[in-house]
């Protein structure tokens, strides 16, 4: 029991912690549910790496990171945005490059800080056993409103990642509300990255809600998968990095994939059996 | 056969089920309309009148200008001249009055949604972002799946069903819409013989509660006989009118290329009118 439960009771940086990283769980296990179901995973991973800039820039002029995070992550939507309206190549290739050149900004602004591979290091893998009570508190609030707003607007998620053109002549615009879900996942990444880090706030996105996804039938259950998965991987990875003095971020993004591939694995052993009793059901 | 012709035209709904209020406005009423894309005009010059419990039959070839026109009626593309209404209205602004089922596949998806999700979903128009799903809404939902033979299927997951049955799933869903105007693009595509029955049946209990249909069908036996009217598209309206007088060998002809008639039922052989051209194939009649 000690090597479970004695780190969190005598250390309150591990239980803070444990805290901030069971709120980010909830709140990527809400948005990474939509980025896995309609295919965000790009934009997904493109918003993370583009808030860098913001970040550094919040930095160097003492600002708090998360005001650089949140202008770093509206100036990728609407490039995105124009993107996906205008191009006539591929999407992806666009997004592809306004990612890395926004990812080479930030690098390049943060390597004019005096502390620059420190700073860099906090920012791609979070510094979730110095988090503070305000970012706490911030995260909590934003995890509330993110779970408001996939309840709020279920409906039409639902019928976007079902059939886009389903949901606009059913009367709810498919751009107001691709819209919206862009603007929770940017949240997530805005608030989350304190905590995991801009590189690792991807992996706690689509690990868990991928595991969730395998194993749902109903996307209510899948989103519960995912939180399931996510605090348990918080608990475990802030374990692994107490006892073995790992980086607890990286510790915890580790065991979200673990987990992740032993779900597919007990899955793809069981689908032969299972394929052949459906089969019989209702062939 | 002669059932289904003596079924077109309406008649009261015995079932006591919604009725669409009459107000005499035209379903959908077109006045040379130009319908296409951004950079490809696709047929110009549309002119056509659905009136409440009628039906019309769009045929002809891929890239004839069906689905160009059904997305057109629903607003999801805009007209690129003339005129169109629905209800009145521009389209677009009847989202609880209007059914659409697109020509969507949704095979191989990870989507995790159970079939009886998937016609819940034909509620959402009239129940909104956030009101109540009532006793009532459940128990049309059910009748839905019911009329499609798929009850027993409600809580599979939509992946682990066969394209027939997703289809009728599909095809649920606009059924519990309880809509005034059903749009469809290839309603029976799939559908084994056992489902088609059910869909002609659930058309004509449709017509007979009051509702307008227009779909985009390849089956000019069965499915064009239960319309009051059939058009004719090859990238223009080659004809329009009833049936009988619109699906002659030589308006076939022109739509699709090479008609043979024999054993009682015309067979046409289409060449493609689109983008994807050569390779022609046959259908309308039964499989060779």
């Amino acid at each position: 029991m000690d090597l479970f439960i004695t780190p969190f009771s005598s250390n309150s940086f591990m239980l803070q912690a444990l805290v901030a990283g069971a709120l980010v769980s909830v709140s990527c296990a809400v948005a990474g549910t939509f980025i896995v179901l309609r295919g965000l995973a790009f934009i997904g991973d493109a918003l993370a790496h583009g808030v860098l800039p913001g970040i550094a820039v919040a930095i160097l002029v003492g600002f708090p990171g998360m005001i650089g995070a949140a202008i770093g992550a509206v100036f990728m939507i609407g490039g995105i945005t124009l993107i996906t309206q205008r191009s006539r190549l591929s999407s992806d290739t666009a997004i592809g490059l306004l990612f890395i050149g926004m990812l080479s900004l930030g690098v390049a602004i943060v390597s004019r800080s005096s502390s620059f591979s420190g700073d860099l290091t906090r920012i791609l893998f979070g510094e979730i056993l110095g988090i503070s009570m305000t970012a706490i508190l911030i995260q909590l609030v934003a995890t509330v409103v993110i779970a408001a707003t996939a309840t709020v607007c279920s409906r039409p998620f639902m019928l976007l990642s079902f059939d886009p053109e389903q949901a606009q002549v059913a009367g709810f615009s498919v751009r107001l509300y691709h819209n919206i879900m862009l603007l929770m996942i940017a949240a997530t990444v805005v608030v989350s990255f304190q905590t995991v880090g801009t590189l690792l706030v991807f992996g706690m996105l689509i690990a868990p809600a991928g595991a969730g996804a395998l194993l749902a039938r109903r996307i209510q259950i899948m989103m519960a998968w995912a939180i399931l998965f996510g605090v348990l991987s918080t608990y475990i990875g802030l374990l692994i990095s107490y006892h073995f003095d790992l980086a607890a971020g990286a510790a915890i993004t580790l065991v979200t994939v673990v987990i992740f591939f032993v779900v597919f694995i007990i899955k793809n052993l069981r689908t032969g059996h299972a394929g052949q009793l459906e089969g019989v059901a209702h062939g | 056969m002669d059932s289904q012709r003596e079924a077109t035209g309406p008649l009261v709904s015995e079932t006591g089920a919604f009725v669409p209020s009459n107000d005499g406005t035209p379903c959908v009423l077109a006045n040379r309309l130009d319908i296409g894309f951004p950079n490809d005009l696709v047929v110009s010059g549309i002119s056509f009148e659905l009136k409440q419990g009628e039906a019309v039959a769009l045929i002809g070839t891929n890239g004839s200008g069906k689905s160009t026109l059904l997305k057109t009626i629903v607003g999801l593309l805009p007209p690129k001249g003339g005129r169109v209404s629905v209800f009145g209205m521009p389209p677009g602004h009847n989202a609880r009055r209007i059914a659409y089922l697109g020509q969507f596949h949704a095979s191989g998806f990870v989507l995790p949604l159970r079939a009886v999700d998937v016609v819940r979903m034909g509620r959402f128009p009239l129940r909104g972002l956030l009101g109540r799903m009532s006793h009532q809404d459940e128990s049309i939902v059910m009748s839905a799946m019911h009329t499609m033979g798929i009850e027993g299927l409600a809580e599979y997951p939509l992946r682990s069903l066969s394209g027939g049955q997703q289809q009728r799933t599909y095809l649920a869903q606009v059924l519990a819409h309880q809509a005034d105007l059903l749009v469809m693009d290839e309603p029976t595509a799939g559908l084994d013989a056992g489902g088609r029955e059910l869909f002609l049946h659930a058309m004509n209990d449709e017509l007979c509660r009051g509702a307008s249909i227009i779909m985009a069908t390849h089956d000019i036996q069965e499915e064009a006989a239960l319309c009051q009217q059939v058009m004719l598209l090859a990238r223009r309206v080659v004809a329009i009118g009833a049936p009988q007088e619109v699906l002659t060998p030589a308006s076939l002809l022109e739509t699709f290329g090479i008609v043979i008639t024999g054993e009682k039922r015309v067979h046409v052989l289409e060449c493609k009118h689109g983008h994807e051209g050569s390779e022609p194939f046959i259908s309308g009649g039964r499989k060779m």
